[in-house]
């Protein structure tokens, strides 16, 4: 509950100061987005399954963002960075559809 | 529990954060500014390509140019052309007959009246003029070409058919001194038209119109040889 309240906090509080991120953050952000959203939709799930963790919760999200920013910044290093970002976000995207298709069961039964 | 709290503080901070990146991202990608995003090597593929494109636009900007310079120079040389051979026509029809000539010259008359001229006479007069540089004739209402001929008896002359009236008259077209000492030579056509008794009157004008036409002739087996 906690966390949906600070989402729509956060959100809102971008809104309205319209943050602008540096330049060094710029490549990573998009990735560390969609690594973050995964983080949230686990959590979301464990929740669901009664098993939540607050401190799994936090560390994973931690590791989630930094990983996707190391592997994006050494892909970058290597000269496949375009490829490994699409890998990344293939990943945690398969990774957000099951852990949605996993809420999906617990919320509507199906 | 303690520790607890901090964790749950934790969350929330996270959760914060996330939503503002989340925003920051969608109004970043929103603005439109994806170049900023691109990697380097991105960057110098999408340059390369401009570049090329560049490099191909300008090349055909210069040819466009030049088939241009082409173009006109020709244009230019065809023009030339054309009024050079509109002169030349000018020139050829004075000489052919076919357009009005006007120029310093002649103005004979002679008369006949006793009737004895014959039309090798008027054919020596014409012939005489020509020797002096007559560049267009006209005898009576008669245009003289190439293919003109005196026909007929002494007094009956005609001239391409058409029958001379007395007194002739003669307008011709060239220098005018020098066609008024041709046909004054001691033994020429003056002595020859006096021996029959007739009379030459000559005039030397500055200017002389000649607006009779000979229609143009295409000519039915000759054909210009290159």
């Amino acid at each position: 509950m906690i966390a949906v309240i600070a989402l729509a906090v956060g959100i809102v509080l971008g809104l309205v100061l319209d943050p602008t991120a540096p330049d060094w953050i710029q490549p990573y952000l998009p990735i560390a987005v969609v690594a973050a959203l995964d983080a949230v939709f686990g959590g979301l799930r464990a929740r669901l399954d009664g098993n939540f963790d607050p401190r799994v919760f936090v560390v994973s999200f931690v590791s989630n963002v930094l990983i996707a920013a190391l592997i994006v910044l050494l892909g970058d290093e290597l000269g496949v960075g375009a490829q490994l970002s699409t890998a990344v976000v293939v990943v945690l995207g398969i990774r957000i559809f099951g852990n949605a298709a996993a809420i999906r069961r617990h919320l509507f039964k199906a | 529990m303690g520790q607890k709290k901090l964790v749950n503080a934790l969350v929330a901070v996270l959760c914060v954060l996330l939503g503002v990146a989340l925003v920051t991202q969608v109004r970043r990608t929103e603005v439109g500014d994806t170049l900023a995003d691109q990697r380097p090597q991105d960057l110098v593929v999408l340059l390369d390509g401009l570049q090329r494109r560049e490099a191909a636009l300008r090349k055909e900007i210069t040819d466009s140019e030049d088939a241009l310079h082409r173009l006109r120079e020709s244009g230019d040389r065809s023009a030339a052309a054309l009024e050079e051979a509109r002169q030349r026509t000018v020139a050829l029809g004075v000489l052919a007959g076919t357009v009005p000539a006007a120029g310093p010259g002649l103005r004979l008359t002679i008369s006949d009246p006793s009737g004895q001229l014959n039309p090798e006479l008027l054919l020596n007069v014409l012939q005489e003029l020509r020797g002096a540089g007559a560049e267009a004739v006209q005898i009576g209402s008669v245009r003289i070409g190439v293919d003109s001929a005196f026909t007929g008896d002494s007094g009956q002359i005609t001239l391409d058919g058409v029958k001379l009236t007395q007194p002739y008259q003669v307008v011709v077209i060239g220098d005018p001194p020098t066609m008024d000492a041709a046909i004054n030579i001691p033994g020429g056509v003056i002595d020859a038209v006096e021996r029959k008794n007739g009379k030459v009157v000559s005039k030397q004008e500055q200017r002389v119109e000649i607006t009779v036409l000979r229609p143009p002739r295409e000519p039915r087996f000759a054909k210009p040889a290159n």
